[in-house]
C-alpha cells in the first residue's frame, strides 16, 4: 500500500485518528510519519504530539475486536488487516461481522446469490477435519519432542483412518 | 523433473488457435473459479504436509473427474525456474504459483493440472484455481467448461462453502462466486486514436477492471489488455459473465470503429508504420521483449486491417508467447542473459516469419 500523504513510498504505519467521534485511518510511510512527529520505531517519544498520537494508536490496537483470533488457524483480525488474507474457512465465522462490512464495501453486497453447494459426504468431511487437526498436533508434538503425546495422537489418527 | 512439453495437449495453449469469434481482436476468453478444500488452512497458512495432502486429494479424485481424465500433473516444486517461467508465459500458472520473484522458491505442493479443455492450479493463493480457456471471444464456451469442471471436482472434494458468503477464499475480493471472467483483448486502434483512456474509465464505472497481458500487477504492453469482472459477490456466475460479455462486445465495436477512423484519416501513415513494424521483425538482429511485443502488436493490426496478407493470426499468437525469454532459454537449454535472449528472439521471429512468407508465396 502506498503512503496516503506522499503517494510515493510504501506505507509502513497505520494511523487511527479519532476527531469528534469520527474515526479516520491514515497509512503513512516512514518519512511522512516522521514529518507528523510519529515515531515508527519503538523508542521514547520526543514530541508531545507524537506522544498523544501514539497513545491513541495503542488504544486503537487494544480495541476488543482487533485481537480476536480464529481458533482454528490462529489468524487474528489484526493479521488479516495487515495482509488482506484470511487464514482458513473458519476465519469467516470468527470475523463474521467485520467481514460483512468489508464485503459490502468491496462488492456492494455481502450475500452470495450464485450457485449453492452441498458438500459431498458430510460425515467424511468431519472426519477429515478431525484428522487434519490431529495430524497438525502430531507434527507439533514431534517437533517439541513430546513423544508420548505423539504416540497417543498417532493411535487416534490410526483409529480414525 | 524435466518438463516434457510434448506431453502438454496442444502445448497447453489450444486457445492460441485464433479460431473463435473476433479472434483478430480477442486472443482468448478465460473463466476461473477460486476454490478451497474444506478441512485445511488456506495455502499461505497451511503447513507443508497440508498442502501436499491437498495435492494428493486432488490426484486421488482425478479418475472420477471426466474434465480432467486426460490431465497431466506438473509439480512446480520440482521444476527449474526456466520451466516454471515457461508455464507462466503460457498463462498456465500465475506468477505467484511459479514463484518468479527473485529469491523465492515454489512452495511445496505447488502444481498445475493441464488437460485439453481446462486446468487447475493447486496451492496457489487458494487451494484450487479451476480455469478454462477458449480461443477468441467465447466467454460462454469457457464458462461451460469451467462450470463442468467445478461441478465434477466439487462432487469429489469438499469445497469450503458458507450459505451466506458462498465459496470461501483467502482474499475477500474473491469470496462468493470465486469467479473471474476475463478476455485478453488487443486494442491498438483505441490506443492510437487516444480513445483508450475513456474506454478504460468506462470499464471501471461498470464494475470491471483491466490489467496487462499477464494479469495482476503486470503492465500493459503491446496494446494487450485483460478485462475482467471486479466483484464476485451479490450476482450470480452467469450474470457476472454475461455482463462482461456485453461490455466487451461494445469495446470490440469501439475498436473496430477506431480502426475505420485510422484508415480513413491517416491511411498512409498507418500503413507505413505497420509495414515498418513488419520490416523490423523480418530483419532485426536483436529484439528486446518490449519492442518485439509492440512490433507484433503493429503487425497484428496490419493483418486485422487486411493491409498484410499471407500471415495468420495463429502465427502471431504463437510468436507472442513462444518468443518470450523462458521459451528461448528452454530451447537453448540454459537461462539466457538479456542480450542473448534479444538475439535469440530476433532469430526466432525472423525464422517463423520467413517460413510463413515462404508458404504464402
Amino acid at each position: 500500500m502506498l503512503c496516503d500523504q506522499c503517494k510515493e513510498r510504501d506505507a509502513v504505519l497505520n494511523l487511527t485518528q479519532i476527531v469528534e467521534n469520527e474515526v479516520t485511518q491514515l497509512h503513512l510511510c516512514e518519512k511522512c510519519a516522521a514529518e507528523r512527529g510519529i515515531e515508527t520505531t519503538v523508542s521514547m517519544p520526543k514530541h508531545p504530539l507524537g506522544d498523544f498520537l501514539q497513545a491513541v494508536q495503542q488504544q486503537a490496537a487494544q480495541m476488543p475486536g482487533d485481537a480476536a483470533r480464529c481458533s482454528y488457524c490462529g489468524t487474528s483480525l489484526r493479521d488479516f488487516r495487515a495482509s488482506g488474507r484470511l487464514g482458513c474457512a473458519q476465519c469467516y465465522g470468527a470475523f463474521e461481522q467485520s467481514l460483512r462490512d468489508l464485503l459490502r464495501r468491496v462488492h456492494g453486497a455481502a450475500k452470495h446469490v450464485g450457485r449453492q453447494y452441498d458438500v459431498p459426504n458430510p460425515q467424511l468431511l468431519e472426519r477429515d477435519v478431525q484428522l487434519g487437526e490431529l495430524r497438525n498436533r502430531l507434527q507439533d508434538a514431534i517437533q517439541s519432542e513430546a513423544f508420548e503425546t505423539a504416540a497417543t495422537l498417532r493411535d487416534q489418527i490410526r483409529t480414525l483412518e | 523433473m524435466t518438463l516434457d512439453l510434448s506431453l502438454l495437449p496442444d502445448g497447453g495453449v489450444p486457445w492460441l488457435a485464433a479460431s473463435g469469434e473476433h479472434a483478430d481482436i480477442v486472443l482468448s476468453s478465460r473463466i476461473r473459479f477460486a476454490r478451497n478444500v474444506a478441512g485445511y488452512a488456506f495455502t499461505a497458512r497451511a503447513r507443508d504436509g497440508e498442502r501436499l495432502r491437498v495435492l494428493s486429494q486432488v490426484r486421488d479424485a482425478l479418475p472420477s473427474v471426466p474434465s480432467l481424465a486426460q490431465a497431466i500433473v506438473l509439480r512446480l516444486d520440482e521444476m527449474s525456474v526456466i520451466e516454471r517461467q515457461l508455464l507462466h508465459e503460457r498463462h498456465l500458472v500465475s506468477k505467484e504459483l511459479a514463484a518468479l520473484d527473485a529469491g523465492t522458491e515454489a512452495r511445496s505442493g505447488a502444481a498445475v493440472l493441464v488437460s485439453q479443455d481446462a486446468g487447475v492450479m493447486i496451492n496457489e493463493e487458494d487451494h484450487l484455481r479451476l480455469q478454462a480457456f477458449r480461443s477468441g471471444f467465447d466467454l460462454s464456451g469457457a464458462f461451460a467448461a469451467a462450470s463442468r469442471l467445478d461441478r465434477e471436482l466439487g462432487a469429489e472434494l469438499p469445497y469450503a462453502f458458507h450459505p451466506e458468503f458462498g465459496f470461501l477464499t483467502s482474499c475477500p475480493t474473491n469470496t462468493g462466486t470465486g469467479l473471474r471472467a476475463s478476455v485478453l483483448i488487443h486494442l491498438p486502434g483505441l490506443v492510437l486514436t487516444q480513445e483508450i483512456g475513456k474506454v478504460l474509465q468506462g470499464l471501471q464505472q461498470m464494475g470491471l477492471t483491466y490489467r496487462g497481458l499477464y494479469g495482476e500487477g503486470s503492465e500493459v504492453i503491446g496494446n494487450f489488455f485483460q478485462i475482467s469482472n471486479q466483484t464476485t459477490m451479490g450476482r450470480a456466475e452467469e450474470e457476472l459473465t454475461e455482463h462482461l460479455a456485453r461490455v466487451v462486445r461494445r469495446v470490440i465495436e469501439q475498436e473496430e470503429e477506431a480502426r475505420r477512423v485510422l484508415l480513413r484519416d491517416a491511411g498512409y501513415i498507418i500503413e507505413d508504420k505497420l509495414w515498418r513494424a513488419y520490416g523490423t521483425l523480418r530483419h532485426a538482429r536483436s529484439l528486446p521483449a518490449d519492442e518485439a511485443m509492440n512490433l507484433l502488436s503493429g503487425v497484428r493490426l496490419a493483418v486485422g486491417l487486411q493491409l498484410l496478407s499471407g500471415l495468420s493470426v495463429y502465427t502471431l499468437n504463437k510468436l507472442l508467447i513462444f518468443s518470450q525469454t523462458a521459451h528461448l532459454s528452454h530451447d537453448a537449454g540454459r537461462m539466457l542473459t538479456e542480450s542473448e535472449a534479444n538475439l535469440a528472439r530476433a532469430r526466432h521471429i525472423r525464422q517463423v516469419l520467413a517460413d510463413e512468407a515462404g508458404r504464402a508465396a
